[in-house]
């Protein structure tokens, strides 16, 4: 289908990010900061901080508390416009740290005050809460955990997208419509 | 317990005020500030004040201060810096957040509220012309012996026909929906948030999220009081005419794109209830007119398209946190009434409105930055609210419809911003401590 050679999304597509994660002649303000600009990996963050020592237990607990809680129930982070996330710890000298990368199909500047509230809601506090320099009043203090997650957010210098923005939303329409089609092809027999 | 009795009415009670004025004042001193405010102070009514003689006032008064007219007045420094920082920045610093570009940006307001000596609001509501008359009057001739106190504009207010019901120069019904506030004893309209903590709309009582959330300190200046973004919209009702006409064949065809636009047929009636004709004496019916969702019944936008107004600015069941999101919204119109049928004079009129709120940011500035602004807000790809949203001539607006949907591209900016800012709306109390500051 030559029409598709003309779309974004057929098209793989790498972009390179200056030193500090912006472009500066095209910053974006959002109510929180500005905000990190839309590759063809969509919006994402890499949030990484240091564990505090001997609690790296509640970690591997944590995973199975979150594996129970979208089992449970499967649109709970839904209001995110996910398309992956990946929690990881790793050793730096004798400490141990830990990294939170998620891509999304919005700029977080936009829905902080949901993922402030998701956070006690599926549990996801209780990790953060054991990382170095995260505020103990983050319940009612929104600032201050903004603050600690743009403190910690290592931007790419270098994302590349196979299907270049395509948001989640798209991808599922798609096999919807797969789906369908599929349906009805073995109904068709 | 609310402390009605420390609450500026504003906050809690709709006046039947058809008319009025907005004064912006600017302080050249602490003490003329202060000594303003000492002689406003017994004009400004409580929640509970106003509603024990709301049949008998004629007029009602509110008064409010930008973060550089609380500093003006002597808070100190301490105090000022517990104050959430988008209002310490004010409403022009966040232009580009709240999409205040382009024809909206501040340099271009026409009221002096872009200007950083803004201190003070003085709203004068008033229920006839000769109450506004009065207030007016009254008011210059006070402002006469300050000499430090400096008018950097005002509004009068005007009440479109017909009076029998609130609505704006596009001649669409106002005032449908209000969140209902706990133990303020009005219960919400059925379809209708809440009730929802207090703490959402005022400061010092638990919110929907906390047991006691952050406020500004001393408590003596922030409890019982509140913040309140304004906006002055110039309405272009002869584009809006020029725009419907070119949009059907038919009057019935024009109104139809007017109610997709807004979600609601100008009645006041919702396309969820009334998805094919108008039925005002629905539009007119508080029990009825706001009772329905979209999740279930509407998720395509079949009804009520998925960009228009109401369904930006209240999402209702298919947006997460919505009780985190509620605002009270207060507010006239202004400017001369402009006849069906009759040429736009090129006259400024429109909505001069305050949304009330307890967290600027978290409310007021979410709904502006992703409601009303995101282009992609439910995967619209190139829209913003069709009234509100900021417009250049290159937005689309789509009307799901079967078997293929519409979509009309190049929406005209319907609205233009011609002043704004932020205020903090302290209570009773609070006015008089500000009031005796260095004293």
């Amino acid at each position: 289908m030559s029409a598709d050679k003309k779309k974004p999304w057929s098209q793989p597509s790498a972009m390179a990010i200056p030193k500090g994660g912006y472009f500066p002649d095209k910053v974006e303000q959002g109510r929180y900061g500005p905000v990190f600009p839309k590759t063809p990996a969509c919006y994402g963050f890499n949030i990484m901080a240091k564990i505090i020592p001997g609690r790296e237990p509640v970690f591997y607990q944590y995973a199975k508390t979150i594996e129970a809680a979208v089992a449970a129930t499967p649109d709970c982070l839904a209001i995110l416009k996910l398309h992956y996330l990946r929690w990881i710890m790793f050793p730096i000298g004798g400490d141990t740290y830990f990294m939170y990368q998620g891509i999304f199909d919005t700029d977080f500047d936009k829905y902080t005050e949901d993922a402030v509230s998701l956070f006690g809601a599926t549990g996801i506090d209780t990790v953060f809460e054991n990382l170095e320099g995260f505020p103990t009043d983050w319940k009612t203090n929104a600032a201050a955990f903004v603050k600690f997650v743009r403190e910690h957010q290592v931007p790419s210098f270098l994302e590349y997208g196979e299907y270049p923005f395509v948001s989640s939303e798209e991808i599922k329409k798609a096999l919807r419509v797969k789906d369908s089609l599929s349906t009805m092809l073995d109904q068709m027999q | 317990m609310l402390e009605f009795d420390d609450i500026q009415h504003i906050l809690l009670t709709r006046t039947p005020a058809l008319t009025g004025r907005y004064e912006f004042l600017s302080f050249r001193t602490a003490e003329a500030g202060r000594a303003w405010l000492q002689r406003m102070l017994d004009k400004v009514r409580s929640a509970s004040a106003a509603g024990d003689a709301m049949a008998a006032d004629q007029r009602w008064i509110t008064i409010a201060f930008t973060f550089n007219g609380l500093r003006r007045l002597g808070v100190d420094e301490a105090s000022l810096a517990s104050f959430p920082e988008e209002f310490r920045q004010g409403m022009v610093a966040r232009a580009q957040i709240i999409g205040d570009t382009g024809e909206n940006h501040p340099d271009k307001w026409v009221d002096g509220t872009n200007n950083p000596d803004l201190h003070a609001i003085a709203i004068l509501f008033a229920r006839d012309a000769e109450g506004a008359r009065r207030s007016t009057t009254e008011h210059a001739q006070f402002l006469s012996t300050c000499p430090d106190v400096q008018v950097l504009s005002s509004l009068d207010l005007e009440a479109t026909p017909p009076f029998e019901y609130a609505h704006d120069h596009f001649g669409y019904r106002d005032r449908l929906s209000q969140p209902a506030i706990e133990g303020s004893g009005i219960a919400p309209t059925p379809g209708s948030p809440g009730p929802l903590k207090a703490g959402e709309f005022i400061l010092g009582y638990p919110d929907e999220f906390n047991a006691k959330p952050d406020i500004p300190q001393p408590e003596a200046l922030s409890r019982n009081g509140s913040f309140m973004a304004y906006r002055r919209m110039e309405e272009h009702v002869g584009r809006f005419r020029d725009f419907l006409q070119q949009q059907g064949n038919t009057p019935e065809e024009q109104e139809l794109v007017a109610a997709k636009l807004m979600g609601r047929w100008r009645s006041g009636a919702p396309l969820t209830l009334a998805p094919l004709k108008d039925d005002p004496e629905l539009g007119a019916d508080p029990k009825r007119h706001n009772d329905f969702q979209y999740k279930e019944k509407d998720p395509v936008g079949y009804a009520v398209p998925l960009g228009s107004h109401i369904r930006r600015m209240n999402p209702r069941d298919t947006a997460p946190n919505m009780n985190r999101r509620s605002m009270i919204r207060r507010g006239a119109t202004y400017g001369p009434y402009l006849p069906e049928g009759t040429q736009d004079d090129g006259k400024e009129r429109g909505i001069a409105a305050f949304v009330i709120c307890a967290s600027l940011i978290r409310q007021y500035e979410f709904a502006q930055n992703v409601w009303v602004n995101d282009r992609n807000f439910h995967e619209l790809e190139n829209e913003r609210d069709p009234f509100i949203g900021a417009h250049d001539g290159t937005m689309d607006f789509k009307i799901p419809k079967r078997p293929v949907r519409r979509k009309i591209t190049g929406l005209p900016s319907f609205t233009t911003v011609r002043g704004g800012a932020y205020f903090f709306l302290p209570g009773i109390r609070a006015l008089h401590w500000l009031a005796s500051q260095g004293k």
